[in-house]
This record gives C-alpha cells, structure tokens and sequence, in this order.
C-alpha cells in the first residue's frame, strides 16, 4: 500500500511539474520572413537612354492591401534592353534582398516571362548548376512601337528543365505580376 | 448442567446431520446495493453442500432443510462481481444480500452488447466493440467511428482524419478519453484528435448535444472513449498484435498488460508503434503520405466497490506527411491540380516523411477519486492536465525546411467534481461542476506570423440532471448546464488587416501598442452560454424501443473562428476570423425507434438540426499579393437548419450468415441564404454480409459492400481573377466527387495455443482496386483516395 501511495504522488507532482510552463507576457512581434514584397525589375537600354523601373509592392504581404503596380516610362521600339530583377522583403528593416535566396537556390528557382504586344524577345541571361535557366537576369528586345504587356513568374521547385512555359514547369508560385508598357 | 445441555445439543445436531432430517432454512432477498432494486435470477450456491438455488422476480430465495452451522454461500448475478459471504444458519436465519448490481458499473458487459446505453436516457447512441476496434488497429479513431451510422469524417488525406456527427465537425464534437475531455486543438479541419485508437477499450457515440456531463456544446455530439473495465481479482492478462499492412508498405505493433490484485489495485500499461511510407492510389504513389505515431499509456489505481482512484498518464505522438501536391502557392497552381486530374508531383516510394507535414504531440495526465455513500449514492473528484504541441512544417525557401511554420503550445488544466444521487428507484439526480484554465503559446520563433494567438482560457460550468423511471417501460429525464468562458488573447494585427475588418471603428480600446504595421491587441470576450435536454425512453418489453430527446446547446466561439488570419497553403486561400462572432445556438430534436424480432431487427432514427448564429467558413472575396490572387474565406454566422436520417437493420437468415445494412443521410442548408451548406457528408448505403462458424475455429467472413452518393447539394463555386489567364475564372472547389463503390473484405480465426489465444485476421480495403475521390475528403482537388490495401494482423492474447 505505501509503494502505492508512493507511485500516485510521484505520478501527480511529475504532472504538476510538467504544467509550469510559458509565461504570460508581452508576445514578440513575428515579421514574415518569407514574405517578398517588393519586385523590382530594372530594364537598362544597350546603348544608351533611360533606364526603365517596373515595380510591384505589396508592403502588407498577405494582408488586404493589394500590390501597387509602377511602371516609369515607356521603352523604345527595336532596342535591346538589359534586364535584372531584385526582389525584397519590406515588412523587416533593414529590408531584405531575397534575391539572394534565390540565386543561393537557384536550381529550385526559375522566372518565367509571358509577353504580349511589341516584345519580340526575352532571352534568359543566367543559369543554374545545371545549366538551366534562371532569369534573374536577361535581355528584352523590343518590336515596333505598340502596347505590349509582360507577366513575370517565380515558381518555386518547378521542373527543370521545362519547355519555358508555366503549364510544364510546374511548382508553386512565389510570385506573379503583370506590367503593361507602352512602346514607342 | 449448562455443559450437558451443550453436550446434548450437539448430539443432537450429529443425529440429525446422520439422519439427513435438519430443518433449518436461510432466505432473504438479493437486491441492488444502491437503490435497493431487487434481483432476480440471482444464483445463490451452498458452497458446503453444493446446493444451488436463484432468487424470484421479487428478488427473494430460500433454502430449507439446512443444519445449523457455518456455511459459506457464494451469490452470483449475470451483472456482478460474484460475492462470498459466510453465514451461520441457526434456525429460520434471514440473510438479506447485497450486490454491486448497477449500470454504471456494467462496462464490461456494454463490451458485448451494443444495446446498453447509459450516457444518456433518451438521446441517440451506438457503440463500437472492442472486436470493431481491433480491426481498426492500423487507422485512425474517425475511420473505425466511420462504421458507425450517422459517423462520417472529414479528412486530409488517409492519415489526418477528423470524425463528423450527423454532418458536425471539430469543435462541435466533443471527445471524452477515458473521462478527460480531450483538448488538442480540435479547431482547424487539418488537426485529427490526438488519439491512439489502440488505447480504448470501447467507444460510445451520442448523436447530439444531451450528454450534458461532459459539455455543454457537443452540437455534433460526444465521443466516449473508454477503457474496458475488469474484475477485481488476482489477474495478469494481456495481448499483443501485430498488423502488417500492404498500403505503405508499414504496419504497426500494439501491446498492452493488466495486472489485478484482490484488494482492488491494479495496473495496466499499453504500447503501440506504427510506420508506413508513402502510401498509393490505384493508379500512382501518393507522393509524401508516410506516418510514424507512437501511443502509450499507463493506468493505475485501485478499484474498490465503496471507493477507489485511478491515475493515468497517456502519450501520443505522431508525424505526419502531407501529399507533397496538395501544397500549392495561388490560385492558378489550385485550378492547374484540379484540371490535372492526377497530381503533379509522383516520386518513387519512400518512407521519408517530407514536407509539408505535421508532428504533434500530447501528454495526458489524469487523477481521479471516487467514494460511494450507501443509501445516497456516488462522489466523484477529478483533476486532468494536457499538454498538447503541434507543429506544422510548410515547403519554405532558404534553409528553413526544418523550421515549422507553426508552432503552438496548449496546456489545459481541469478540476472538475460530480456526485450522482443514485439511491432512489425511481428518481435519479446526477449535479456536477467544472473548471478549466487553458493557455496557448505561438511561438513566434516560426518566422511566419501567428495563425493563432497567444490565449488564456477559463471556464467554468456546472450541470444538474435528472432521470425519473415512471414505471418499468417509461424513463423521463431532463437536464439543464451553464457554462461561462472568457477568452483573454494577445494578438497582433497587420495594421491593414485591423482597418480593413472595420476594427478600428468597433473596437480601438482593445489596442495596446502601434508598432508600425502592426498593432498589438488585448482582445478580451465572455460567452455565456446555456444547454438543456428533454426527453423520454420507452420500452415494452426486451424488443422494443421508442426514445425522443431535444436539446438545446449553445458553443462559444473557437480561438480559429475568432482569430485566424493568414495564408493556408493547402487550400490557397487566407483565412480569417472575426472577433464580432457569437455564441451559437443549437435546437436538435431526435428520435430513436428500435424493434428487434426473432431474426431481425432494425433502428430508425430521424433528427432534425436548426442551429441560430451557425459559424460557418465561406468564400467572402479575394485578396491580391505579389503571389497573386487568393479567395479570402471568412467566418460569418447564420442559420442552417440539418435534417438527416440513420437507418440500419439486421437479419440473422441462418445460425451462419447473417446480413447488416446502414443508411445515412443528412441534408444541411444555410436558411438565411438558401444554398446548401459546404462538407455535408454524401447520403451512403452499406451493406455487408457475414458468416460465422464457431466450430471451424471461429471463422469469421465478411464482405462489406459500401456505396457513397455524390453530395448533389453544394454551395455554389466562386469567380476569381486568373494572373495566367488574365480572367476572370471559375474556381471549381465546391463540386463534389463522383459516388463511388468500394468493396471491402475481412476474415478472422482463432487458435488456442495452450492457455493462450491466436487471432489471425486478414482485412482487404477497397478489394476492386477502385479509383474514387471522397467529397469530404480535403485532398480530392489533387489526387484519388487510396487503393488497394491488404492488412494481415496476428493477435496473441495470453
């Protein structure tokens, strides 16, 4: 009976022991880490003129703010333009450049570009380990004057290598934005 | 003078044992030890001179033409602990017999029959045998309820599933682990209760809200879990099983011990592993579906008729994979797996458990009291602690795979006490009183902002119930419980979010600090809420049963339907609470009729729902981020009314085959909006067949043959904003699945083996190999359900 008696008190102060846990205080405020609220895509002509700025920023990540879309200006007809991407994490200061992560992962990564109107062409200018495109970086070649419009995917794991479009590639999108330009 | 007389006497005595002519009797009545209830049938055995006799509908026995002397008797009753008494007959000698003859004691014998019900009078209950169980050993508690009619599950996948009653789910169904109301964040419709379906003995269901000594907002109903209980002798028995299961190429091993002492102590200690990789469709691998769950338990206590107590300590843990393609990143990725019609991504077989998955945790502790007062009735005091940890492991970018996404914390603490005044035929009354402090800790260690908040809980109920037995065919009871809870939450908001809900017109005292972007806020409610039940049970005779109950619940809001704010992977969508949501409020009428014949036997039972201020998740809009669009679903409350029907019979033909049938249906709609209301189980017939022979070593085969109904009722699909197409399209999440028929088959024979016991059993699931997809089924949108399954169990009893 005593060894008992003995067993049931170990057994509830192991189970009181164990309740003593968190305290109550202030809770510390989580910034999304992941979270890319920035795109910014920097189209510099070959040859000379003005750099274009594309941007998409949604400072609230997955709040209820939508992305505020900017382009600078408009580009010039049949001109061969040197792109790069950066993409940043506002919601922390300083703001982080998760470009980095991507070109640290970048056979987990690629971009893809849809185009409509006066783009003639976007070729990749980067690659992976294997060989495979990334799109960090890349050149636009732009056609006769016109509307034209680009939409500009990050798909995260996708198959690679793929055809170029999205519908092969697969993955889950880290991003997804479209820029309407005007060509001169 | 006195000498001789004895001397005298006891010659005589010797003549008369010699002459076989003693005219000596013993009688008296055998009755209930609580309420004195008389029992009849009662076998009263003359241990020294091996006569037997039984008690009379009146409860009375005699046994004429004894000596005097000392004897002992040894009383049995189908329903007791056989009890040894010693007696002195001298004369006319009355001895009046008291046993433990009560249906709150009857557990062991509910193992048997699944006609005794004592949670409740008049409610609708089944129960699910031990046998039942075991053949569940290698699935989850929500597949062996699944058999049960008015059961269904809502699942993600074949590991995580959650039980449904009459359409219910999560919060509003209750779980009771062997008396411990189980807290394991029931709130998200990915978290399946943290339980071992090997550690239970039996399971009772109560199809709605009336077994208010558990809770009071049980609107689906209670699920019991209970240990199967055993006599208080010197006993050491146990069993262990081994299942081997083709689906997963895994399986798992369960074992468990009991040792009993006369004097009423006991200890039971039970253990159970399973693994399974990766698990298949009939057509492909189910890539990244693995699991590994570990449950164990320990018991102890000692047991007697006047008083006792019990302690136990349980642990569960489990790791869980989820379908690598069900984790998408926005809409288009959603309406890409839903046109695929496979998903996209099929590896070769592994056991690796990847991400996206889940690993929980709980502890379960739990010390209980009881003291029985004679002539009164039954004291109980109860003290249980849980610890429950849930993390959630999301595909992430950089070196974060091994960092959860979520990571919560929830301990509960309660005390709770009852005593049931039992000692009167007729009236029974059953008082009771409940407290509970919950805590809950994110942990903002995830990088990803809190899905739930940081909490603290109290609550507090009390409940009073009475059952009167009008006479022998007709029980009445009613019942009535409060319960207050306040919920104190710390809880960040973006500071977008906060204006867009409107909360800083409705609520700017509950902010504490502006950091920006984000506000911290003390949001601090109190629900006060009220549950009653009515109803009556009529019997007459042993093969006819009418019962009707109502209830009426009221359930507070979850911390997910207050507060829940962020991105669901699984579903592409945000989800977000409301902190304006109410209590809601359920009004539940039931009927129950039973008639079982000379080789058949069927119950019908009718319910009807209508809940007011119904919390319901919806798609309310869409939301645009750099990912690109996603539905926002909300929570909103309105009215729905559920209207179902539980049909099942039985027909024994021969001594050999025999036939069981279920049919379910349930029809739920949202009144204030008039459309169908979303993860409504599908109306479903099963029909099986089993033959039995005792003398070919028990064998037992059966074919169950189960046809799901596609659910024709579904809330109306939603419009979004396609970046990739750059349209408008159709989000086609609410149509439902095909129906489907699925065959399963099961076979089992024992083996003495000395003293012991060999089971060996062979399960097949889904025997046709069938490709389907379950509309309650979380996964459908990416993949088909599971194929083709083979499960081999080896049981040992000894």
């Amino acid at each position: 009976m005593k060894t008992i008696k003995f067993l049931s008190m170990l057994a509830l102060s192991a189970v009181l022991f164990t309740s003593c846990s968190d305290d109550d205080e202030t809770p510390e405020e989580v910034n999304e880490e992941e979270v890319i609220t920035t795109m910014t895509v920097t189209l510099v002509p070959q040859g000379g003129g003005d750099t274009i700025t594309l941007q998409s920023r949604d400072i609230d990540g997955d709040g209820p703010g939508a992305p505020e879309v900017t382009v600078s200006g408009s580009l010039d007809g049949n001109t061969t333009y040197t792109g790069g991407i950066v993409l940043l994490n506002e919601t922390v200061t300083p703001a982080e450049d998760i470009t980095e992560e991507v070109a640290e992962e970048d056979d987990e990564h690629q971009f893809f570009f849809q185009t409509t109107g006066s783009i003639a062409s976007i070729v990749y200018g980067d690659t992976d380990g294997n060989g495979n495109p990334v799109g960090i970086l890349f050149t636009l070649n732009t056609d006769t004057a016109g509307a034209a419009s680009i939409t500009i995917t990050l798909r995260h794991e996708p198959k690679k290598p793929n055809d170029g479009t999205l519908a092969d590639a697969g993955g889950e999108t880290d991003i997804t934005q479209t820029f309407d330009l005007i060509i001169n | 003078m006195k000498n001789l007389l004895i001397i005298m006497l006891l010659f005589s005595t010797h003549v008369y044992v010699v002459a076989q002519d003693c005219n000596s009797s013993l009688r008296g009545k055998v009755m209930d030890y609580h309420d004195k209830t008389v029992l009849s049938n009662a076998s009263i055995l003359l241990l020294e001179e091996n006569i037997q006799v039984y008690s009379d509908n009146n409860g009375n026995y005699t046994i004429t033409n004894l000596c005097d002397g000392d004897y002992e008797i040894e009383v049995a009753h189908p329903y007791c602990n056989t009890l040894f008494i010693p007696v002195t007959v001298n004369g006319e000698t009355t001895l009046d017999i008291k046993l433990e003859h009560h249906l709150e004691e009857l557990k062991e014998v509910k193992v048997i029959g699944s006609t005794v019900f004592d949670k409740t009078n008049s409610a609708q209950e089944v129960v699910l045998r031990t046998e039942v169980l075991e053949k569940f050993s290698t699935a989850s508690l929500g597949d062996a309820l699944k058999e049960l009619g008015g059961v269904s599950t809502l699942s993600t996948g074949a590991n995580i599933v959650k039980p449904a009653i009459h359409g219910l789910n999560g919060s509003r169904v209750l779980i009771l682990n062997d008396g411990v109301r189980m807290q394991d964040m029931e709130w998200g419709d990915e978290h399946a209760p943290n339980i071992d379906i090997n550690s239970a003995g039996t399971i009772s269901v109560v199809k709605g809200a009336s077994a208010l000594q558990y809770g009071g907002d049980a609107i689906g109903g209670t699920i019991i879990l209970e240990q199967s209980k055993f006599l208080a002798k010197d006993t050491l028995f146990g069993n262990t099983s081994i299942n081997g299961v083709s689906n997963g190429s895994g399986g798992n091993v369960s074992s468990e011990i009991t040792k009993g002492y006369n004097n009423g102590f006991f200890i039971k200690g039970q253990a159970s592993y399973k693994r399974l990789g990766d698990q298949e469709a009939p057509d492909y691998i189910l890539s990244n579906t693995g699991i590994q769950e570990i449950g164990t338990s320990l018991q102890f206590g000692k047991r007697l008729f006047e008083w006792g107590f019990t302690g136990r300590y349980s642990y569960y843990d489990a790791e869980i994979a989820i379908l690598r393609a069900s984790h998408i990143g926005n809409i288009d990725d959603l309406i890409r797996s839903i046109n695929s019609g496979q998903p996209e991504t099929i590896l070769p077989f592994t056991y690796d458990l990847g991400n996206p998955r889940q690993k929980v945790r709980h502890h379960l502790g739990k010390l209980n009291l009881y003291k029985r007062f004679e002539g009164l009735g039954k004291f109980n005091i109860q003290y249980d602690i849980q610890n429950n940890r849930r993390f959630e492991f999301d595909v992430r970018r950089g070196e974060r795979s091994d960092q959860a996404s979520i990571d919560l914390e929830l301990m509960t603490h309660t005390l709770s006490t009852d005593f049931k005044w039992d000692s009167n035929e007729s009236l029974q009354l059953h008082f009771g009183l409940m407290g509970r402090y919950q805590n809950n800790f994110a942990n903002p260690a995830t990088g990803v902002r809190r899905l739930i908040p940081d909490y603290d809980k109290y609550d507090f109920g009390t409940f009073l119930i009475g059952e009167y037995r009008l006479n022998n065919a007709f029980t009445l009871d009613a019942g009535i419980r409060y319960d207050y809870t306040k919920v104190d939450a710390l809880k960040f908001y973006q500071t977008s979010r906060w204006e867009e809900r409107g909360y800083d017109v409705d609520f700017p005292e509950l902010v504490i600090e502006d950091r920006g972007t984000q506000l911290l806020t003390n949001p601090v409610f109190d629900y006060n809420n009220i549950s009653a039940t009515v109803g009556f049970n009529y019997s007459s005779g042993n093969d006819n049963n009418l019962k009707f109950n109502y209830a009426l619940a009221q359930r507070a809001p979850n911390p997910a339907e207050l507060f829940s704010d962020g991105l669901h992977h699984s579903a592409a969508r945000i989800e977000l609470g409301d902190i304006r949501i109410t209590s809601e409020t359920s009004n539940k009428l039931m009927l129950s009729y039973n008639h079982d014949f000379k080789n058949f036997g069927f119950t019908v039972e009718p319910y009807a729902n209508f809940i007011n201020d119904f919390i319901v998740l919806e798609p309310t809009g869409v939301e645009f981020t750099l990912r690109g669009a996603f539905p926002v679903w909300g929570y909103r409350q309105t009215h729905v009314n559920l209207i179902g029907l539980d049909v099942s019979a039985y027909s024994e033909w021969t001594k050999e085959w025999r036939t069981e049938h279920l049919f379910s249906i349930v029809k739920g709609k949202d009144t204030e909006n008039n459309i169908a209301l979303i993860n409504i189980p599908a109306a479903n017939f099963t029909n099986s067949l089993r033959f039995s022979r005792q003398e070919w070593k028990k064998l037992e085969l059966g074919l169950q043959s189960q046809y799901v109904f596609r659910q024709n009722e579904v809330p109306p699909n939603i419009s979004v904003f396609s970046p990739e197409q750059q349209q408008d399209i159709v989000l086609d999440i609410n149509s439902s699945p095909e129906a489907y028929h699925i065959l399963n088959f099961n076979s089992k024979m024992e083996f003495e083996i000395g003293k012991q016991t060999l089971t060996t059993s062979v399960l097949v699931n889904n025997l046709l190999n069938t490709n389907y997809r379950e509309y309650l089924n979380r996964q459908r949108f990416f993949a088909d359900d599971l194929g083709r399954n083979i499960i081999l169990q080896l049981k040992l009893n000894y």
